[in-house]
């Protein structure tokens, strides 16, 4: 699905991203996770397309996105959450999954018929927000929500968006622990069902170990390990330098 | 569509205004006249300000723009001076103006973008002023009644004409625009532009192209800004430079705000407003710039979201009351 | 005639420097951009005007020189009382309102202009005539355009001192950089802000008293020096006062050549040369 190869991005001394090689498969869900100023972030945005590496190559889906627009990286199927929630404040909860679905289908530009008309656009968009538990809220604007229902709807909207590979930034930052397992449970539960690629940087161990196939620990720009979770956590390098635990 | 209340209102005061030129003064109708122009470019306005986030204190260029097509075809080619060609006319050249005006304008936002769309609207004004053997200046040009579908009005005078027909032209040039508007904000594009407004960032990110969708709701409103001027010039008479001067664009964002920007009917409610606040002050005191000026300092510190806003905050809290 | 031309360039220049400046500060140390701007130059004007005339022959020609600074402080005080009634309920406000407020703000004040001082046109030329011409060469120059001149490099300098030495200065452009760190660092925003509005009102009011000798102050005389000022600001860059000299000085030669080339074209190619730089460099040729 994605393929990432000898990727470097430099911020003048600073090696942000340096010679990372990746890979992830179809319905995979790899956790990145490392100190702060890994990089983790970094290569999250140059997955996106925010950024552009200065030497590499990012291959998605067998093509060359490297230099590839944000734009067009979005149409080829990468969808992208943030850490602080980017949602659609003035519009209620329906209304911010429906307007990324009508740009999916390229329906987004007709303007003399209301929205509601598009009955098949209105169904799907409440079958989004009931499969993350959200239906009932679809009437009210993120303004009425908690923090949880926010970071889910910010997930829902690039979820819509039919991404092949979802790249999810720090998904529980923000929210009251015990809704963290509740949030990930509902983001995960649609993801395996629709067999999405997901990478997700996270901090909490716990999130990680629970809902991880892989995980990829990042340190100072490079790969420093990777491997199933358990035994990845039990690396003694990893310890030391991600947890500062050292025997 | 028929059996939701707010269709049924709609239809009501539609069923009302039909009847007001029996209602009103001849002094008053006028007024009311006026209003209804300006609604139709409160509506307008109002797609780029509500809908799209976007404040232009330069939209008085597009209602010159409508304005000044009217005037120009009455003074040099008034063989064409007939209400059917003159409709189109004004909508192309607003939608031109528009068009070139707001390509510049959309590149940039917040305080550039007001700036710049003011500037804009200053050069315009600045041209029209100054080359006045073309457009009249300062002194403006004189607007005659118009042929509307080959009737000619030749010997009525305005009051009578505007008593009359054209009434109801307004009415119904008044209704379709807000049929369309109506279409326009609930449809998919609608949606898109209030993303716009609410997340730029977020709306590249689902792929809306956020500079193309912002100029098309520039040219749109400058299309209904300037049916409105088109409309306004045959009520008033007489068309001047000071139609595209700041000043004047200052008046139409009031009046949006006077109503409230949030609500889709917000703008109809202040362009009446405005302008019988406007007209009633200026006819009981020469200091009525105080009079508005005072106003819309009282209503931004006092009623933010316009007195629709404010009546829709409180209908909505009445209503919760009542569970 | 060029060195004519070039010193009316300067003069205009200076008077669009003391009024972009104003703008200037305002706008970086607050945040807000004042529509009403115009009218407290047109209120200096006002009340410069009619000092003058009241002083008349009766007093030794200094004094006439010195009302000019009652510009400055009258305006100033106007400020002040401006800042504590309106301008504080705007910090927090959108855009949209800050200009809606200070549009308001406009209208009110033409009216209070009105109220005060009628309509008709104050004449005030003493200061300008008593100065008479200077010989440059082939021309004679009015000695008073000298003196603005003159007048505006001494403010310039001053608050660019003010600025970059003094404590109060740095304390204002640490808010102008960044308004929540300086809360942070303990310094006093509210009085802090009346102060550059104050600052500000004052400069522009001075700017106002400056002209009045030379034109007749009037009803609508700030339209077009607000105007002006927002092209020297945004052109020059918002809240730079580098950017405020050079936009003057861009805006006063513009004005200044235009009007002795081709007196119609004066104020579309003004507006037109913005509008160019403002697409190449949306921020303004010195912005941040």
């Amino acid at each position: 699905m994605l393929t990432i190869e000898h990727l470097k991005k430099h911020f003048g001394f600073v090696k942000a991203v340096d010679n990372v090689n990746l890979n992830i498969r179809q319905g995979e869900i790899v956790s990145i996770i490392g100190t702060n100023g890994a990089g983790k972030t970094t290569l999250v945005n140059l997955i996106s397309g925010y950024i552009k590496p200065d030497s590499g190559r990012i291959l998605f889906l067998d093509k060359d996105i490297t230099h590839s627009s944000p734009y067009v990286r979005i149409k080829l199927g990468v969808g992208r959450s943030f850490q602080l929630i980017q949602l659609f404040g003035g519009i209620s909860v329906l209304d911010n999954v429906r307007t990324a679905l009508f740009s999916k289908y390229e329906m987004i530009h007709n303007a003399w018929f209301s929205a509601d008309r598009y009955a098949s656009v209105m169904d799907e968009a409440i079958q989004i927000l009931s499969n993350f538990n959200m239906s009932d809220k679809k009437d009210l604007t993120p303004k009425g929500l908690s923090e949880g229902d926010l970071k889910i709807l910010d997930i829902a909207i690039a979820f819509a968006l039919k991404s092949k590979l979802l790249l999810l930034d720090e998904p529980t930052s923000g929210v009251a622990t015990n809704d963290k397992f509740k949030v990930m449970d509902s983001i995960v539960k649609v993801i395996k069902k629709e067999g999405i690629s997901t990478l997700i940087i996270e901090h909490d161990m716990d999130i990680v170990s629970g809902y991880s196939d892989r995980v990829i620990v990042m340190h100072e720009g490079r790969i420093m390990a990777e491997g199933k979770p358990d035994e990845v956590m039990e690396n003694k390098e990893v310890k030391a330098t991600v947890f500062g635990i050292v025997s | 569509m028929l059996n939701n209340p707010k269709w049924i209102t709609y239809l009501l005061i539609f069923i009302v205004l039909l009847f007001i030129p029996r209602i009103l003064s001849m002094h008053d109708l006028m007024l009311f006249e006026y209003g209804i122009t300006f609604a139709i470019v409160g509506m307008g306005f109002n797609l780029l300000l509500g809908y799209t986030g976007l404040l232009s204190f330069g939209h008085g260029a597009y209602f010159a723009a409508g304005a000044y097509t009217v005037a120009m075809i009455a003074k040099y080619l008034p063989q064409a001076y007939s209400l059917e060609l003159l409709i189109p006319a004004a909508l192309f050249f607003s939608m031109l103006l528009s068009l070139i005006f707001g390509f510049v304008c959309v590149r940039h936002t917040k305080i550039f973008f007001s700036i710049l769309a003011l500037s804009l609207s200053m050069l315009l004004f600045s041209l029209l002023f100054k080359l006045y053997h073309i457009t009249g200046g300062s002194d403006g040009l004189r607007v005659p009644l118009p042929t509307i579908l080959g009737i000619s009005f030749k010997g009525i005078r305005r009051p009578e004409f505007l008593l009359g027909t054209y009434y109801y032209v307004l009415l119904g040039m008044f209704t379709v625009s807000f049929l369309v508007m109506k279409g326009i904000v609930s449809s998919p594009f609608g949606k898109a532009l209030q993303a716009i407004r609410d997340n730029e960032v977020r709306a590249e990110l689902i792929g809306i192209r956020v500079r193309r969708y912002r100029l098309y709701a520039f040219v749109i409103s400058g299309m209904f800004v300037g049916l409105g001027g088109a409309l306004w010039t045959f009520v008033n008479g007489h068309v001047t430079a000071d139609l595209s001067h700041w000043v004047f664009s200052g008046e139409i964002v009031y009046m949006t705000l006077l109503g409230g920007f949030g609500i889709f009917e917000g703008p109809i409610i202040g362009a009446f407003l405005f302008t019988f606040l406007k007209l009633y002050a200026m006819g009981h005191t020469e200091y009525w710039m105080f009079v508005i000026g005072a106003t819309l300092i009282i209503l931004v510190l006092l009623l933010p979201d316009g007195i629709a806003g404010a009546f829709s905050t409180l209908w909505s809290k009445i209503r919760k009351k009542s569970y | 005639m060029w060195m004519i031309y070039t010193l009316n360039g300067f003069y205009f220049a200076a008077l669009l420097f003391l009024i972009s400046l104003g703008l200037n500060i305002i706008l970086g140390v607050m945040g807000i951009l004042n529509l009403a701007h115009g009218s407290l130059y047109a209120i200096g004007a006002f009340i410069a005007a009619w000092i003058i005339i009241n002083l008349g022959t009766k007093v030794p020609s200094i004094f006439l020189y010195l009302s000019l600074l009652s510009g400055l402080i009258g305006v100033g005080i106007v400020g002040y009382f401006m800042e504590k009634s309106l301008i504080r309920f705007m910090y927090k406000r959108a855009l949209e309102y800050q200009l809606l407020l200070t549009f308001g703000a406009l209208m009110l004040l033409e009216d209070v202009i009105k109220m005060v001082w009628g309509g008709e046109a104050y004449y005030a030329s003493a200061p300008f005539l008593l100065l008479g011409s200077v010989n440059m060469g082939r021309h004679v120059y009015p000695a008073y355009f000298l003196l603005v001149m003159f007048i505006a490099v001494i403010g310039g300098l001053l608050i660019w001192l003010f600025m970059a030495k003094t404590k109060l200065g740095i304390m204002l452009r640490a808010i102008s950089l960044d308004r929540e760190m300086a809360t942070g660092l303990g310094l006093d925003i509210d009085r802090l802000s009346t102060f550059a509005f104050v600052l500000g009102a004052g400069l522009a009011g001075l700017a106002g008293a400056l002209v009045v000798p030379t034109t007749p102050a009037l009803l609508g005389f700030g339209h077009e020096p607000l105007i002006l000022g927002f092209i020297v600001v945004v052109v020059g860059g918002l809240g730079s006062l580098k950017g405020a000299l050079v936009g003057s000085l861009l805006v006063g030669f513009t004005r200044s050549f235009g009007i002795a080339v081709f007196p119609e074209i004066e104020l579309p190619l003004l507006f037109l040369i913005a509008g160019i730089i403002l697409v190449v460099k949306p921020q303004g040729l010195f912005g941040r």
